[in-house]
């Protein structure tokens, strides 16, 4: 007993019909197709075996894009950081050494993880900065929990802080590992080489804005 | 049986046990390292082990090794509710029907004890020849000394190749046991799958070879090895069959694009998601074993076992139909010694070709599988079958014209078969002198740096 099924109706929307890919004898034998593409693994497995016998694996940063083993062997062969990688934090340094920062705060305020942690104090009796500035007594960063975002140096007025070391963070053991305080912070260098701020302070009294002192700090 | 021949059938059985199981083992490296060189990857490297402070690295073997020390050291955990006779039962039967299926396959001709060297005295002085054998006939007996011919299979059974189709069912038993006993219902439907996958793909192996038996004339597999040595190897008399066999060997060893029982991305591992430790490590290398075990059968069936192209019992003898060409003697002991090579060296091109068909294919969906399995590959082996008995038949009555065609076409296709080995390896070898053609691609501030370090630096492996 068979059931006929009513046809469907022919619609009389205008529709374009879309094409089917068909196989051909050819593709539905499925071997000629099949041996095509072994063809291809063999012609890698050949040209890669020969390479790692012979030791010319194509360099993997500047020849990636070729057809050959351009794997990376970590940590022997490391691909350089592009130029505006964001790393480590460093604190800058003025010109005798000490920290360009001001806390004002402003980094730990602007950062979205709240990795930073700056306790600023006054400068001792006598320093002639002290009423004028602030320093950080305390300048901590915990780099386990920073998603170096960037925002502390976009915030800082007085670029004393900045991620151009070019490092990452290591693996450690612990977590308290990860927490750098301000003398390791300011002992690292960028990538040039360079510690000192872009952004000299000019003290009150200094040659190149002469007739500026502490009370008379506008024209 | 005599003291001779169980020394002799110790050596064999340790021959054969030695290969098939470092063959295996070196096939689990191979897998990965193969595939990551068709990939264009690096694949495992790192396993080092250290000589005389010397750090070595061989090419990622050491994976293999570390994968074996795992085996033996990982926990032996059994589910709370598998049946536990079953459950340790199982991986012993998956491997003992794989070992037990290699001992009816030949690893070269007939050795004769008495040929293989001799010491001769002339002038006083004692040395030793090797000498040869005729081309024809069998070897010298000596009952009284209990010195016989040598059948260079462990067992070399009457009934051939029926037992290796029995013994391989019964690698059907080992995997539906293994599901069922697990308590785990994806254990199970990969058993189910496997064991119905392993059945309708050996009707497909039996009758594929029902072709081959009639043309050699013969079950026992060295008598086939005999007739691929005296006309043409049977992927020239069989091509069909060959293709057929081959897919079926690989579906009846679970292998891809035949793998659904063991889908790692559909069933866990299928059949023996629940066993862990040595039980895991029997299934894992019985998988590659029956690689091994299927590539020798393929070897011996079709091509040619331990023949090389016009090397016969007594040296090279290089003809084409009536004509002898050239004809040069070999002793003995290097006409036995280049068939066990050259065996194992098929079988190895073998292990080679299946492992690159499983990178290169995709998986079968299980109704296409079973579809493939007796809709199609069933009726091609009958087809196959008829075919070939039409034109043995045609040929039978053709009289002696066809038959010294024949022989000519045989000797043409070994001159074939010698030329393009010849080829081939010449090409391989002359390819390694070449090198690759570089493109470099400088583009963003990471490669213009790595271009002023001049290229990627490298240093020695570090801690």
């Amino acid at each position: 007993m068979s059931t006929t099924f009513p046809k469907k109706p022919q619609s009389s929307a205008k529709v374009a019909p879309v094409p089917r890919p068909t196989h051909d004898l050819r593709e539905k034998a499925y071997l000629p197709e099949i041996l095509a593409g072994v063809g291809v693994s063999m012609k890698h497995f050949f040209m890669n075996t020969r390479d790692m016998i012979k030791g010319q694996r194509p360099d993997p940063v500047l020849e990636r894009l070729d057809d050959g083993v351009t794997a990376i062997s970590y940590p022997e062969q490391k691909r350089p950081y592009p130029e505006r990688f964001r790393g480590v934090h460093r604190l800058t340094l003025r010109e005798d050494q000490s920290p360009r920062c001001v806390a004002c705060l402003c980094c730990s305020t602007a950062c979205p993880a709240q990795c930073i942690f700056i306790e600023a104090g006054e400068y001792p009796e006598g320093d002639k900065r002290r009423g004028y500035e602030k320093y950080p007594v305390k300048f901590v960063i915990d780099e386990l929990r920073c998603i170096f975002c960037g925002y502390c140096v976009e915030a800082c007025p007085c670029d004393a802080i900045r991620m151009d070391t070019g490092m990452h963070a290591v693996p450690y053991d612990s977590r308290d590992q990860f927490i750098y305080e301000k003398d390791l912070l300011m002992s690292f260098e960028s990538i040039d080489g360079t510690r000192e701020t872009a952004n000299p302070r000019h003290e009150p009294g200094d040659p190149t804005h002469p007739g500026l002192d502490r009370e008379h700090a506008h024209h | 049986m005599t003291g001779m021949q169980v020394v002799w059938t110790l050596i064999k059985i340790v021959l054969m046990l030695a290969v098939i199981i470092n063959l295996a083992a070196l096939l689990t490296w191979y897998d990965r390292r193969g595939s990551a060189m068709m990939q264009d990857r690096v694949g495992p490297n790192r396993a080092v082990i250290k000589i005389f402070g010397k750090e070595i690295r061989l090419a990622g073997t050491l994976h293999a090794a570390a994968d074996g020390i795992k085996f033996f050291t990982k926990e032996d955990f059994m589910p709370p509710k598998a049946d536990r006779l079953l459950f340790a039962i199982a991986p012993i039967l998956a491997v003992a029907s794989v070992l037990a299926l290699i001992a009816t396959i030949p690893m070269a001709d007939t050795i004769c004890p008495t040929n293989l060297w001799r010491s001769v005295t002339k002038d006083g002085s004692t040395f030793t020849i090797f000498p040869a054998v005729q081309r024809w006939g069998s070897c010298v007996a000596d009952p009284k000394n209990g010195v016989f011919p040598i059948d260079m299979a462990v067992a070399p059974l009457n009934v051939g190749v029926l037992y290796v189709f029995a013994i391989a069912g019964q690698g059907i038993i080992g995997a539906a046991i293994a599901g069922w006993s697990s308590d785990n219902k994806f254990s199970l439907m990969g058993a189910l799958r496997a064991a119905s996958q392993m059945v309708s793909y050996e009707v497909t192996m039996g009758m594929s070879l029902i072709g081959a038996m009639m043309i050699y004339g013969s079950v026992r597999l060295d008598d086939m090895v005999r007739w691929q040595g005296e006309n043409a190897w049977g992927i020239f008399v069989q091509p069909f069959a060959f293709f057929l066999f081959f897919a079926a060997a690989v579906a009846e060893t679970k292998r891809i694009p035949f793998d659904l029982p063991e889908a790692e991305s559909e069933l866990v591992s299928g059949y023996f998601t629940e066993y862990s430790g040595m039980k895991f490590g029997m299934f894992y290398l019985a998988e590659y074993m029956e690689v091994v075990t299927s590539s020798m059968l393929i070897v011996t069936i079709f091509l040619g076992g331990w023949q090389l192209p016009f090397l016969h019992r007594d040296g090279i003898t290089i003809e084409l139909g009536a004509a002898k060409v050239a004809h040069v003697a070999m002793p003995h002991i290097w006409v036995s010694i280049l068939g066990v090579v050259a065996f194992f060296v098929k079988v190895i091109l073998m292990c080679w070709i299946q492992a690159f068909v499983r990178w290169s294919l995709p998986r079968f969906r299980y109704d296409q599988l079973m579809t493939l399995g007796w809709k199609i590959l069933l009726p091609a082996s009958l087809v196959n079958i008829l075919v070939t008995g039409v034109l043995w038949l045609a040929l039978e009555k053709a009289g002696p014209a066809a038959t010294d065609a024949l022989r000519l076409a045989g000797n043409i296709t070994q001159a074939v078969v010698a030329v393009l080995a010849t080829y081939f390896l010449a090409r391989v070898v002359v390819g390694m002198f070449g090198t690759r053609p570089k493109e470099r691609f400088v583009v963003g501030s990471a490669a213009e740096r790595a271009q002023a370090q001049g290229g990627t630096q490298s240093s020695a492996m570090q801690a």
